[in-house]
């Protein structure tokens, strides 16, 4: 691949065009969405862990208020936030990993790109796993 | 009184730092090596809490009563708060001072993420450490099966 070439490389790549500098890995294309979904991701987390401290916490108050909130969040609506959940964790997660790996390792920004469709493929597989058998769960409840 | 100008591009530099510790460095390596123990300590609790067994359904006062009866769940659980909530919090600085553009607002924000992380921590730790599966006066059939056996 020739440097000096420009205009030949798909946008987004690393290689520098006539139009853009080189080296951008956080703008448009993989490198660019990776960091929204990251971003949207912790924030989304952050706030669950908030709510989730307080309804813990009343295990201290009685075994009644405890089981009453828990029982609020087993019906079908709740399974789809609980599910959304860990989406954004197993996301969040995963690309973490490759954020680390792109600051430590030597090859890290050369494959950021690759890595970031490992990413996207670990999610699948994950979410492919936990769906089905926690929606299970959550609508066998409905019987009850 | 002549003026000097630096020829174009040439590289950036400031005077080093002489003292002082590189906070922002710390909270950077914080945030991956906290990450890396967050992924096991994650995973588990939602493999334990959300997949194994039951799943959801299986989650009540009983069930909070059996994990932390035993040590190993609450050493789990406490270091799981403490990474969390500070990666979190560190995280979260970031976005306020990306985004929050006036002094005076960072200010606000960042004072209101340490005061909720400073109390929720304290909170989460003394629940998981002063807990009692098996609380006096309250219905057996609401609590773990090992409160009813002596
Ligand atoms: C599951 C394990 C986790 C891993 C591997 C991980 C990894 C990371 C990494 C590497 C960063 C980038 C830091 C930087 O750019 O300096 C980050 C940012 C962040 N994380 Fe996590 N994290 C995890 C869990 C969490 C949790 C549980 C929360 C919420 C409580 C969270 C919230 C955030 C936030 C808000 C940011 C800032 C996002 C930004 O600056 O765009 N993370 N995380
Ligand atoms: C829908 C998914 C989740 C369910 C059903 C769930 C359930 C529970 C339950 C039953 C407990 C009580 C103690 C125990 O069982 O270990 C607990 C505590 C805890 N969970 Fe989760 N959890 C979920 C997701 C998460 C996530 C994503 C995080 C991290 C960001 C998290 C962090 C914690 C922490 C820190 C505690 C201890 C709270 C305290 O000290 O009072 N949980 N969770």
């Amino acid at each position: 691949m020739s440097r000096t070439e420009t205009g030949t490389h798909a946008p987004g790549s690393l290689a520098p065009t006539g139009k853009r500098p080189q080296g951008t890995l956080y703008r448009g294309r993989e490198g660019m969405w990776s960091w929204v979904l990251h971003r949207i991701t912790g924030i989304a987390i952050f706030f669950f862990l908030l709510v989730h401290i307080l309804d813990t916490a009343l295990v201290r108050v009685a075994p009644e208020a405890y089981n009453a909130v828990m029982s609020t969040y087993k019906n079908p609506i709740m399974g789809l936030g609980e599910t959304a959940l860990v989406g954004a964790i197993a996301f969040h997660a995963y690309n973490g990993i490759r954020i680390i790996l792109i600051d430590f390792w030597t090859k890290g920004p050369k494959y950021q790109k690759v890595m970031f469709y490992v990413v996207i493929g670990l999610w699948v597989v994950t979410m492919a796993g936990f769906v089905p058998r926690h929606l299970i769960n959550v609508f066998s409840e409905m019987g009850h | 009184m002549s003026t000097t100008i630096e020829a174009p591009r040439s590289p950036y530099s400031r005077a080093p730092r002489s003292r002082g510790v590189n906070w922002e460095k710390w909270g950077w390596m914080y945030m991956r090596a906290s990450g890396l123990v967050l992924v096991v300590l994650i995973f588990g609790h939602l493999i334990v809490n959300l997949v194994l067994g039951d799943g959801i359904k299986a989650i009540d006062f009983a069930f909070v009563g059996g994990k932390w009866s035993n040590p190993f769940w609450q050493v789990w659980d406490c270091l799981m708060l403490w990474l969390a909530m500070i990666h979190g919090a560190n995280g979260m600085r970031t976005l306020v001072n990306d985004y929050a553009s006036h002094r005076t607002t960072r200010g606000i924000l960042k004072g209101a993420l340490l005061f909720s992380v400073i109390v929720l921590i304290t909170l989460g730790t003394l629940v998981i450490f002063t807990f009692d599966p098996c609380p006096a006066g309250a219905p057996a059939d609401l609590l773990a099966s090992f409160c009813s056996a002596s």
